[in-house]
C-alpha cells in the first residue's frame, strides 16, 4: 500500500442514497402504538410522584433524620428525598417527552438543502458600492481633519474608564516588604495568643505563631497573611547554618515565615524526622536544617527566616524584622 | 455450558464477561487481603511489669532498637521516649514494623493490652518520658469545645491530616494517616510524643484542655453523618471532578445515545 | 373550526399583524436537525448553563457577599462561635437553615462541573470531526471564548463561599497576579483593594460572577446558537448525506420534544447528583484564614491542569537589577496556558493553511480519515491529562501507594515525552484503521465461518459489505498535497521561501493517507474476492 499522493478522487463509489424508511412497530401495529402511549403516560405519572415526594419531604420531613444506605453511608434523609423527588419529577418529564417523540411522532427523515453562504456577486458589488457611497457622503476620505480629530478623541475617551478604575485600590508602596514583626515583638501561639518560652518547646516540637497584638489591636487577615510564622525546635547540632543564621536561632529553635515563597500558601507541613517543610499546595520542600533551602518543587527561594532571641522575661521575641519580603515574588522584590 | 454457547455471540456477552471477571477479581482480592494478624499469646508469670516488658523487648524489639533500647542503625533510640510513645506505637500496631517501608502503618496490634503496658513500663523505666494516656482518663466529652478544637485542628493538623482528618500525602511516599477511628488516648499520645514524621505539640503550645478540644472535634467529624449525600471520601475536589467525568457525563451520554437512536 | 382553534388563531393573528412572525416561523418550525448522540454534548452545556442561572438566582436570595467578620451563631455546631466572613456564614445559612438550600448549592456546583465537562467534550467532538472548518470558524472562536470564560466563572464561583479551600485558591490567584512583571504588585493591589485578602475581593467578584460574566455568556451563547441555526447543523457522512443537504428531523415536533425533554433529563440528572453526592462541603473546610491550610488543597477539575502545571514547574526565578521575575509562576500560570489557548483558537486557520482547503464543509470527518488532526488532538489531550493528573498527585499518591515525588517526576518528564509519542502512535493507528477500512470495502467482513473447498483447502467466508456501508467508508475526500512553488520560473527562490517550505512540509504531513478504494479497485477485483 503506498502512501504517496497523486489525486485520489478517481471514480469514487456511488452514493446509494438515503436508505428506505423502515416503519416502526408503532407505525404499523395500533396495539404497539397504544402501548407506547401508555408508557409515555406512565413516565409522566412517575414525574408527578416525584413532585409529591418533593412536596412531602419539604413540608413534613424533619431535618434531623438520617438513613443508612450502602455506598452513601448515613445520609440526611430530608436532603436526600428532596433531591430525589426533584430529580424524579424532572427526569421523567424528559424521559416521557423523548419516548413520545421517538415512538409516536413521525420518524421520516427530512432532507433540507443547504446554500452556499457567499452572497451573489452582484449583491457583493452592490454592498461595496453602498459602503463606498456612504463613506463618500460622510466625506471620510476628503475631510481628514475630522478623521484625525475623531481618532484622537476616541483614543482619549478610552482613558476615562481606565482612570475610573484607579481607585480600585491604593498603591502598594512598600507594603510587600513589610510585616508586623519588629525587634522585640513577642511570638504568641495561634490560636491562643500566649507568649512562648524556649522551655515550652521540646526537641521535635512545632508551634504556629503570630506576633503579639498591642492592647486594643485586632487580628486582621491581611496581617496574618504576612505575619504567620512557624517555630520549630531541633537539636542545635543538626543545624547547617552560617554564623549569622545560626545566631538567629535560639537553643535549637528556629523560626520561618509560614507564607510560601512560591505562591503564598501556609507552609506548615513539618516532617519531624527528615526536618523538611512541605507546602501542600504545590509541594515545594524546604530543608529546615539548611535555612529552609528548597530541595524539591517549584519554589525558587528559601522561606525567610525570623531572627529570634529572648526578652527580659524569658519569652521568645523577634530580634529584628524580617530581612527580606515574605511570600511570593513580585517585580519590585530586590533580593535573591 | 449450553447457556454460554447460546449467548456467546450476544453483543452483551463481552461486557457481561468483563463485569463478571472484575467482580470475581475484586471479591477474591478483598477476601485475600483481609487476613489478619494473630496475636502472640502472653507467656506471663513474671512478677513485675518491667521485667515482663524487658523480656518482651528483648525478644520482639531489641533486634532493631538494641538490647538496651539504645537504638541501632535502622531504628532510633527509645531512651526518653516514655511510656506514651510505646503505648501509641505498639498499641496502634505500628510497632513492630511489618517491613522496612518508609513508614510504619497502623495495623492490628501484635501485643495485647497487658503486654503493651509491660513494654511501656520497661521503656519508661530506662529514662523519664511522657506517661501513657488511657482514653478512659480523658474527659474530652465533658471539657472539650468542638468549635475551638476545629480551629486548632485546622491550624495545627489539617495541613497533613486534611480538613476532615482523612489523612494526606507527605514527601517521598510518607503520609499522614487518617485520624478517623483513632482512640482518643492514642490521638493524645501522638500529639505529645510526635511519632514518626509528626512533630510534637507541647503542652504549653497546645494546652491539655485544647488537646481535648481537638479530640472532641475529631470525634465529632467522625460521627458526623453525610449531610449532602455520599461523602466522596472527604478529599476535596479531586473525587468530585472524577465523578463528573464518569457518572456525570457518562450518564448523560448514555441518555443521549438512547435519545438519538432510532426506534424500532 | 373549534373554539380552541379560534382562540389560538386570534392570538396568532394579533402577534403576526404586529411582527410578521408567521413567515419566519413557518420556515423555521420545520428546520431540520440531524440526530446523533454526540450532537447532544453542546446541549448538555447549554442546559447546564440554564440550570446554573436558575439555581444561582436561588442562592443569591440568601448569600451575603461580604468579607465583614461575623461570629457564627447558626445551626452547625462544630463551627459555632467562630469568627468568619459574612459570605461564609451566609453559605452555612443556605446549607443548614434554608430547606432545599444545600440541595440547590450542590445542584449549582454539580451543574458547574458538568457545564465544563460538557464544554470540553463538545469541543473534542467538534475538533475530532472537523466541524470547525469553513464556514464555522467564528463559532469555534466563540466556543473557545465560552470555555475560557467558563473557567474564570467557575473559579470565581468556587471562591465566593470564602472557605479554607477557596481562600487558598484566591491566595494562589493573587500570587499569579503579583508575579506579572512591572505591574504585578499594582494590579494585585487594585484587584484586592489593598493587601491580600482585604475586604473587597468577594463583593467584587460576586458582581462579576452573577452579573458581568453571565451577561457575556448569554450574549455569546445566543450568537453561538444563532450561527448554528443559520448555518445549519453539520452531519455525519452516510448514504444520501452530502455537502449540499442536511438529513434529520424537523424542529416541530420531533426536535422540540427531544431537546425540550433532554433539558428536563439534564436537570433531573443534575438534581440526582445534588441529592446523592456531596460536593464542596464547606462546613468541613472551615472559614478562610491565611495561616491555615489543608492537605490536598486542589481547585475544581477545570483548573486542575493549571495547578498541575504549576506544581511541576522548575524552580526558576530571575533576580537582576533589583527586580524579580518568577518564571516558576509565569511559565505554567500564564505563558503555557496562553500558548495553548491561542493555538486552539487559531487551529481552524492553521489547518486550512496546511491543507490549502478554502471550501465549505458540512459533512463531518471520521477522525481516522484525518490522521494528523486526530494526532494533534490526542497529543494535546495527553498533555492535558498528564498535567491534570499531576494536579491531583497528592490524592493519587495516598490512594495508590505512590509518592508525590515520583508522580511529579513522571509528570515533568511525561509532559514533554508523552505528547509526541501520543502523536506518532495516534497517527499510525489512524492509518492502520484506514487500511482496515480499505480491506473491509474490498474484501468484506470476516464472518468466522470456515469452509472446506473440494480440494481440501480451508477458507474463511467473507461477507460483502452493503452499498450503504461501503459508501460511508469511502465517501471522504482525499486531498492531494499542496504543490507550492519553491522557486519561480527563472529559478529565483520564492521570496516567501521559508513559509512556503513550511507549508509544503505541513501539507505533506497532513495529507498522509492510505489510498481509499475506488470504484475501479472494486471492479478490478471483480468476483475474485471471497
Amino acid at each position: 500500500m503506498t502512501t504517496d499522493n497523486h489525486s485520489k478522487e478517481i471514480a469514487p463509489l456511488s452514493d446509494p442514497g438515503i436508505p428506505e424508511h423502515v416503519h416502526r412497530r408503532t407505525d404499523t401495529d395500533p396495539k404497539a402504538a397504544k402501548k407506547a402511549e401508555r408508557q409515555v403516560a406512565i413516565l409522566f405519572s412517575i414525574s408527578a410522584i416525584g413532585t409529591i415526594l418533593f412536596v412531602y419531604s419539604y413540608t413534613f420531613m424533619s431535618g434531623d433524620i438520617f438513613v443508612f444506605l450502602p455506598v452513601m453511608g448515613s445520609t440526611n434523609a430530608k436532603q436526600l428525598f428532596l433531591g430525589l423527588g426533584m430529580a424524579i419529577s424532572l427526569f421523567f418529564i424528559g424521559l416521557g417527552a423523548v419516548h413520545w417523540a421517538k415512538m409516536l411522532m413521525p420518524d421520516n427523515e427530512i432532507i433540507a438543502h443547504r446554500h452556499e453562504f457567499r452572497s451573489e456577486e452582484s449583491d457583493r458589488e452592490d454592498f461595496v458600492k453602498t459602503v463606498k457611497a456612504g463613506a463618500e457622503a460622510a466625506g471620510l476620505g476628503r475631510r481628514s481633519l475630522i478623521k484625525r480629530s475623531l481618532g484622537a478623541a476616541l483614543g482619549l475617551v478610552g482613558l476615562t474608564p481606565l482612570l475610573l478604575l484607579r481607585d480600585l485600590g491604593p498603591l502598594p508602596k512598600d507594603d510587600f516588604t513589610k510585616t508586623s514583626w519588629k525587634a522585640g515583638t513577642r511570638l504568641v501561639t495561634d490560636p491562643g495568643n500566649r507568649p512562648i518560652k524556649p522551655s515550652d518547646l521540646e526537641v521535635g516540637a512545632v508551634a504556629q505563631v503570630l506576633p503579639e497584638l498591642q492592647p486594643g489591636e485586632l487580628r486582621k487577615l491581611e496581617n496574618i497573611g504576612k505575619d504567620a510564622v512557624l517555630l520549630i525546635r531541633i537539636r542545635p547540632e543538626e543545624f547547617q547554618l552560617d554564623a549569622e543564621r545560626l545566631s538567629w536561632t535560639h537553643e535549637g529553635i528556629i523560626a520561618f515565615s509560614k507564607i510560601c515563597s512560591h505562591m503564598g500558601c501556609a507552609v506548615a507541613l513539618y516532617e519531624q524526622q527528615t526536618k523538611h517543610l512541605l507546602c501542600p499546595c504545590h509541594q515545594s520542600t524546604f530543608d529546615v536544617t539548611r535555612a529552609a533551602k528548597v530541595i524539591f518543587g517549584p519554589s525558587a527561594r528559601p522561606l525567610p527566616q525570623l531572627a529570634l532571641m529572648i526578652d527580659a522575661d524569658g519569652y521568645l521575641v523577634a530580634k529584628q524584622p524580617f530581612t527580606e519580603p515574605v511570600g511570593p515574588s513580585f517585580w519590585e522584590r530586590d533580593s535573591a | 455450558m449450553n447457556f454460554i454457547s447460546r449467548y456467546r455471540r450476544s453483543k452483551f456477552f463481552g461486557p457481561a464477561l468483563l463485569a463478571a471477571a472484575l467482580f470475581i477479581l475484586g471479591t477474591t482480592y478483598s477476601v485475600a487481603s483481609a487476613t489478619t494478624f494473630k496475636a502472640v499469646t502472653p507467656a506471663s508469670d513474671k512478677t513485675t511489669l518491667v521485667a515482663e516488658g524487658k523480656e518482651l523487648f528483648a525478644r520482639g524489639c531489641s533486634s532493631c532498637h538494641g538490647l538496651n533500647a539504645e537504638g541501632g542503625s535502622i531504628a532510633p533510640s527509645l531512651l526518653g521516649v516514655g511510656a506514651a510513645s510505646v503505648d501509641f506505637q505498639v498499641g496502634t500496631g505500628r510497632m513492630p514494623m511489618a517491613d522496612m517501608s518508609v513508614q510504619a502503618s497502623r495495623k492490628t496490634p501484635v501485643y495485647d493490652e497487658a503486654q503493651t503496658a509491660a513494654l511501656a513500663a520497661y521503656v519508661a523505666s530506662l529514662a523519664p518520658g511522657p506517661a501513657s494516656i488511657k482514653s478512659a482518663d480523658l474527659a474530652w466529652e465533658r471539657s472539650g469545645d468542638t468549635a475551638q478544637g476545629g480551629e486548632l485542628f485546622r491550624t495545627n493538623c489539617a495541613m497533613c491530616h486534611n480538613f476532615a482528618g482523612q489523612g494526606g500525602a507527605l514527601s517521598q511516599g510518607k503520609y499522614a494517616p487518617s485520624v478517623m477511628g483513632a482512640e482518643p488516648g492514642q490521638i493524645y499520645e501522638a500529639m505529645i510524643t510526635g511519632p514518626q514524621s509528626m512533630p510534637v505539640f507541647s503542652d504549653k503550645i497546645i494546652t491539655p484542655a485544647e488537646k481535648l478540644s481537638i479530640i472532641k472535634w475529631i470525634k465529632s467529624a467522625e460521627a458526623e453523618p453525610s449531610l449532602g449525600g455520599a461523602s466522596l471520601g472527604r478529599t476535596g475536589p479531586v473525587t468530585e471532578g472524577l465523578l463528573s467525568w464518569t457518572l456525570g457525563i457518562g450518564g448523560l451520554i448514555g441518555v443521549a445515545v438512547w435519545l438519538a437512536s432510532k426506534a424500532r | 373550526m373549534s373554539a380552541k382553534e379560534r382562540a389560538a388563531g386570534s392570538v396568532a393573528n394579533y402577534v403576526d399583524e404586529r411582527t410578521g412572525a408567521a413567515k419566519w416561523m413557518k420556515k423555521n418550525l420545520t428546520k431540520v436537525f440531524p440526530d446523533h448522540w454526540s450532537f447532544m454534548l453542546g446541549e448538555v452545556a447549554l442546559y447546564s448553563f440554564i440550570i446554573l442561572l436558575l439555581s444561582g438566582t436561588f442562592l443569591t436570595f440568601w448569600f451575603d457577599p461580604s468579607m465583614k467578620e461575623v461570629e457564627y451563631e447558626g445551626n452547625y455546631g462544630p463551627l459555632s462561635g467562630l469568627k468568619m466572613s459574612a459570605a461564609y456564614a451566609s453559605t452555612l445559612h443556605i446549607s443548614f437553615d434554608i430547606r432545599g438550600g444545600l440541595l440547590m448549592r450542590q445542584i449549582h456546583h454539580w451543574a458547574a462541573l458538568l457545564f465544563m465537562v460538557a464544554i470540553v467534550t463538545h469541543l473534542l467532538r467538534v475538533f475530532f470531526t472537523g466541524a470547525f472548518r469553513k464556514p464555522r470558524e467564528f463559532n469555534w472562536l466563540l466556543g473557545i471564548g465560552l470555555l475560557t470564560l467558563g473557567i474564570v466563572e467557575g473559579f470565581l464561583g468556587y471562591s465566593l463561599p470564602d472557605d479554607l479551600l477557596s481562600g487558598t485558591g484566591i491566595r494562589i490567584a493573587e500570587a499569579i497576579i503579583q508575579a506579572i512583571p512591572v505591574v504585578g504588585s499594582y494590579l494585585a493591589y487594585f484587584v484586592f483593594g489593598g493587601p491580600f485578602p482585604g475586604e473587597v475581593f468577594i463583593p467584587r467578584i460576586y458582581t462579576v460572577h452573577i452579573l458581568l460574566l453571565p451577561g457575556i455568556f448569554l450574549a455569546l451563547i445566543t450568537v453561538h446558537l444563532m450561527l448554528v441555526w443559520y448555518q445549519k447543523h453539520t452531519q455525519y457522512p452516510g448514504p444520501g448525506r452530502t455537502e449540499k443537504n442536511v438529513v434529520g428531523y424537523p424542529l416541530m415536533p420531533i426536535y422540540m420534544a427531544k431537546a425540550g425533554g433532554f433539558f428536563f433529563i439534564v436537570f433531573g440528572f443534575t438534581a440526582f447528583l445534588g441529592a446523592v453526592a456531596s460536593i464542596n462541603p464547606i462546613w468541613l473546610f472551615g472559614p478562610y484564614t491565611p495561616a491555615q491550610i489543608t492537605a490536598g488543597s486542589q481547585p475544581d477539575w477545570y483548573m486542575g491542569w493549571l495547578d498541575g502545571l504549576v506544581r511541576m514547574a522548575p524552580p526558576l526565578e530571575t533576580h537582576a537589577f533589583g527586580h524579580t521575575i518568577s518564571w516558576n509562576i509565569l511559565i505554567p500560570g500564564l505563558i503555557i496556558p496562553g500558548i495553548l489557548f491561542t493555538g486552539m483558537a487559531l487551529y481552524p486557520f492553521i489547518e486550512s493553511w496546511m491543507t490549502g482547503d478554502k471550501r465549505e464543509h458540512h459533512l463531518l470527518d471520521r477522525p481516522r480519515n484525518v490522521p494528523t488532526r486526530t494526532a494533534i488532538g490526542v497529543m494535546s489531550l495527553t498533555f492535558m491529562i498528564v498535567t491534570l493528573l499531576n494536579g491531583g498527585n497528592d490524592i493519587i499518591a495516598t490512594h495508590f501507594g505512590l509518592t508525590i515525588n515520583q508522580i511529579m517526576w513522571f509528570s515533568r518528564i511525561g509532559v514533554l515525552v508523552l505528547p509526541p509519542i501520543a502523536y506518532i502512535v495516534t497517527k499510525r493507528i489512524c492509518l492502520s484503521l484506514q487500511r482496515a477500512d480499505r480491506e473491509l470495502v474490498l474484501h468484506g467482513k470476516e464472518t468466522g465461518r470456515l469452509v472446506m473447498l473440494p480440494h481440501g483447502e480451508f477458507i474463511e467466508v467473507h461477507e460483502e459489505l452493503s452499498p450503504e456501508k461501503k459508501w460511508t467508508l469511502t465517501q471522504h475526500e482525499q486531498l492531494p498535497q499542496l504543490e507550492i512553488a519553491q522557486e519561480n520560473q527563472s529559478g529565483v527562490r520564492n521570496p516567501k521561501g521559508l513559509r512556503a517550505k513550511l507549508q509544503q512540509r505541513a501539507s505533506r504531513a497532513h495529507q498522509e493517507q492510505i489510498e481509499k478504494p475506488s470504484a475501479k479497485d472494486l471492479l478490478e477485483l471483480g468476483d475474485g474476492h471471497h
